[in-house]
């Protein structure tokens, strides 16, 4: 279910014809969107933040599942940012064409939204990450249920990373270094919040920094230089903060 | 994530936590609290005394001292010459470090240490009694450096190299320049703080000409062969200023400039101009006190680059610019590093608290034009030498608008961030 070839998106297209009997919705569902296959390996870049799949939850962003003509902000237990909610009541609704806008350039299409992403620049990565997530879209109350690896992760982590309990008081000193640019107060003009993360999604991010998976070069600087005892040590300290 | 300190300052908080510190510091108990003595409330002064006030939870009395009663950011004050911020919005006060964090902020110069007796003189009288004193002074210039320039002209030839007063004076005299007229940098050579910042400096006295008086022209006088990010500021003078700005660099005799402030001219190897701004940013060393202390060797303080300790006295520990540590550039975020490593050298030192190997970093944003933004950085690590490099990285030329906009915007939150980190503001 992960991963879903063009070839095998169509057919969950032809699939839901029978049922729905939208014929030319399918062939534009094939012919509009892109590659979704390739899609899924530039999800990578949203999936620090974004769950996608069967059993997916909201993390530091919203779960993707459905989100094709969803309306934005709506989802009743994610705390969205007030530019979001503004979104929402202007009546925003996420489409190919919206969606499209909102990755080319987050802060264009929603100032003052939380999603510190610079945006795909690239109409046909964009394209294709559409088609991964369209693929989560078509009926997402029928998604089967699978392994939990069936989520999107930035990283692999061996388990005993994951399980690594984080010293506190070592993570404290270690955050200080965090604070000189990320405010304390969760405020996020040009530099992203870091309050308020999911401790095994900040281990994974770190690590996907580590790896120079998630590309920003001072965060793979800083994180380059910390092992994983010391990754841990600060999900600890930022799990014990509100 | 912030711990209020239960201190003696407390009183200007709730009457609950009035309460608190009665029951949990008699007076007889306050009396034998360890002190931690801070001179100079910037990037390393003031971070290293919230964070010792703040992490030990009022265990140790921490003293503030500085004179001003407001801060200006040198950090961000070459974009309040381009237009890009007011001056206001580079002011801090320490009221927040007194009232939240319980720092006792004395506003008075320091003018003496006395090692022996574990004392700081104030210009004020009296003195202040420390276990440990944390020295974050910053620069003093180096006299004669730039022959003809010394304190008495720094109106008529500003330096505008500590932000405030000397900042507005400089913007002033570039908005009053004639039409074609002349604005002339005499830069410093190494080491001085702030490495991009003359060139930055450069960028937006550039930036506002190009707008308001597009046929003057801008020299600088370098007596360095090459400067920090100079690719970069070069490819954005090409760029945005083609023609503006000439720079005269020592294979030129950019090194052997002298001033006249009586008739403003600068001479730069024999050649002399006649001027309308001229900015001297002269030599550089560590704030007098270092010296007052017999704490310098040379221009700078030397430390121990685990805790930033002085290498002639274990009970005073020294930040920031005035430092001699190694390979870290002298910057307020360099300074902000050095002061969490001191604050908790300090506190391990005077209450027992665990002290973890230390941890430096720095990055140096710099504006080129609207939205053209640049950064260098690296991480470093204590070695028994020095502070030594571990990796770093820099922005590349020929990168598009996009990722410029985004680098600019991200120097906008860590301003953000760095300010919130020092003064305990949100």
């Amino acid at each position: 279910m992960r991963r879903i070839g063009t070839s095998t998106l169509g057919m969950i297209g032809a699939l839901g014809m029978l049922v729905i009997g939208g014929a030319a919705f399918a062939d534009e569902t094939a012919e509009a969107i892109g590659d979704a296959e390739r899609g899924a390996e530039i999800y990578r870049k949203c999936s620090g933040c974004h769950q996608v799949g069967p059993g997916a939850s909201n993390r530091a962003g919203p779960h993707l599942n459905g989100v094709f003509d969803r309306r934005a902000g709506s989802i009743a237990d994610f705390d969205y940012s007030r530019g979001m909610e503004r979104a929402f009541a202007d009546g925003l609704v996420w489409d190919l064409e919206t969606l499209d806008a909102y990755l080319e350039n987050p802060r264009a299409l929603v100032s003052g939204t939380r999603m510190s992403f610079r945006g795909l620049r690239e109409p046909q990565d964009r394209r294709d990450v559409l088609a991964y997530l369209r693929s989560y879209s078509d009926n997402p109350a029928n998604l089967p249920e699978a392994a939990p690896t069936a989520i999107a992760r930035e990283v692999e982590l061996p388990a005993e990373i994951l399980a690594l309990e984080g010293d506190v008081a070592y993570g404290e000193y270690l955050a200080s270094e965090c604070l000189t640019c990320h405010q304390r107060d969760g405020g996020d003009d040009g530099i992203p919040s870091i309050t308020n993360w999911y401790e095994e999604d900040f281990v994974v991010a770190m690590h996907a920094y580590k790896r120079k998976i998630r590309p920003h070069p001072v965060m793979q600087m800083m994180a380059g230089r910390l092992n994983a005892e010391e990754i841990a040590a600060l999900a600890a300290f930022f799990a014990k903060i509100e | 994530m912030i711990h209020k300190s239960q201190t003696r300052r407390s009183f200007l908080g709730t009457g609950a936590a009035l309460t608190a510190t009665a029951l949990s510091a008699p007076m007889l108990g306050a009396q034998a609290k360890p002190r931690a003595v801070v001179i100079g409330g910037g990037a390393g002064g003031a971070t290293a005394a919230r964070y010792i006030a703040k992490d030990s939870q009022g265990a140790v009395d921490v003293t503030l001292i500085e004179p001003s009663r407001s801060y200006y950011t040198c950090f961000f004050s070459n974009l309040y010459i381009g237009g890009f911020r007011s001056l206001d919005s580079l002011e801090h006060r320490y009221g927040t470090l007194a009232s939240e964090f319980g720092v006792n902020v004395v506003h008075d110069w320091a003018v003496g240490v006395d090692r022996d007796a574990k004392t700081v003189s104030l210009a004020g009288g009296g003195a202040v009694q420390y276990d440990r004193l944390i020295l974050s002074p910053g620069i003093d210039f180096v006299d004669g450096s730039v022959p003809g320039w010394d304190l008495t002209t720094q109106n008529a030839m500003p330096h505008a190299y500590k932000a405030g007063t000397q900042t507005a004076l400089l913007k002033a005299q570039i908005e009053a320049m004639p039409e074609g007229g002349t604005y002339v940098m005499v830069a410093p050579p190494n080491p001085y703080r702030c490495p991009p910042g003359p060139y930055e400096r450069i960028s937006m006295v550039a930036h506002y000409l190009k707008a308001n008086n597009p046929t003057a022209k801008i020299i600088i006088a370098d007596p360095k062969e090459k400067f920090s990010k100079q690719a970069l500021f070069e490819e954005g003078w090409q760029k945005h200023y083609g023609g503006m700005i000439e720079r005269i660099g020592p294979d030129f005799g950019g090194e052997n400039t002298t001033v006249n402030a009586a008739d403003m001219t600068v001479d730069i190897d024999g050649e002399v101009i006649k001027a309308d701004v001229v900015n001297v940013i002269p030599a550089q060393k560590a704030g007098a006190i270092c010296d007052a202390a017999g704490l310098t060797e040379g221009n700078w303080a030397p430390v121990v680059a685990h805790t930033m300790q002085s290498k002639l006295d274990e009970n005073i520990h020294i930040l920031g610019d005035a430092s001699s540590q190694g390979d870290m550039p002298k910057s307020g975020y360099s300074a902000n590093s050095q002061a969490k490593v001191a604050a908790m050298a300090v506190r391990g030192a005077l209450t027992g608290s665990r002290v973890f190997p230390a941890k430096f970093s720095n990055t140096c944003w710099s504006l080129i034009d609207t939205e053209d933004g640049v950064k260098v950085g690296a991480s470093y690590e204590a070695t028994d030498e020095k502070i030594a490099k571990v990796d770093g990285f820099v922005s590349q030329t020929g990168e598009d608008a996009a990722l410029r906009k985004a680098t600019y915007e991200e120097s906008i939150g860590w301003y953000a961030g760095i300010t919130s980190d020092m003064f305990g503001t949100t």
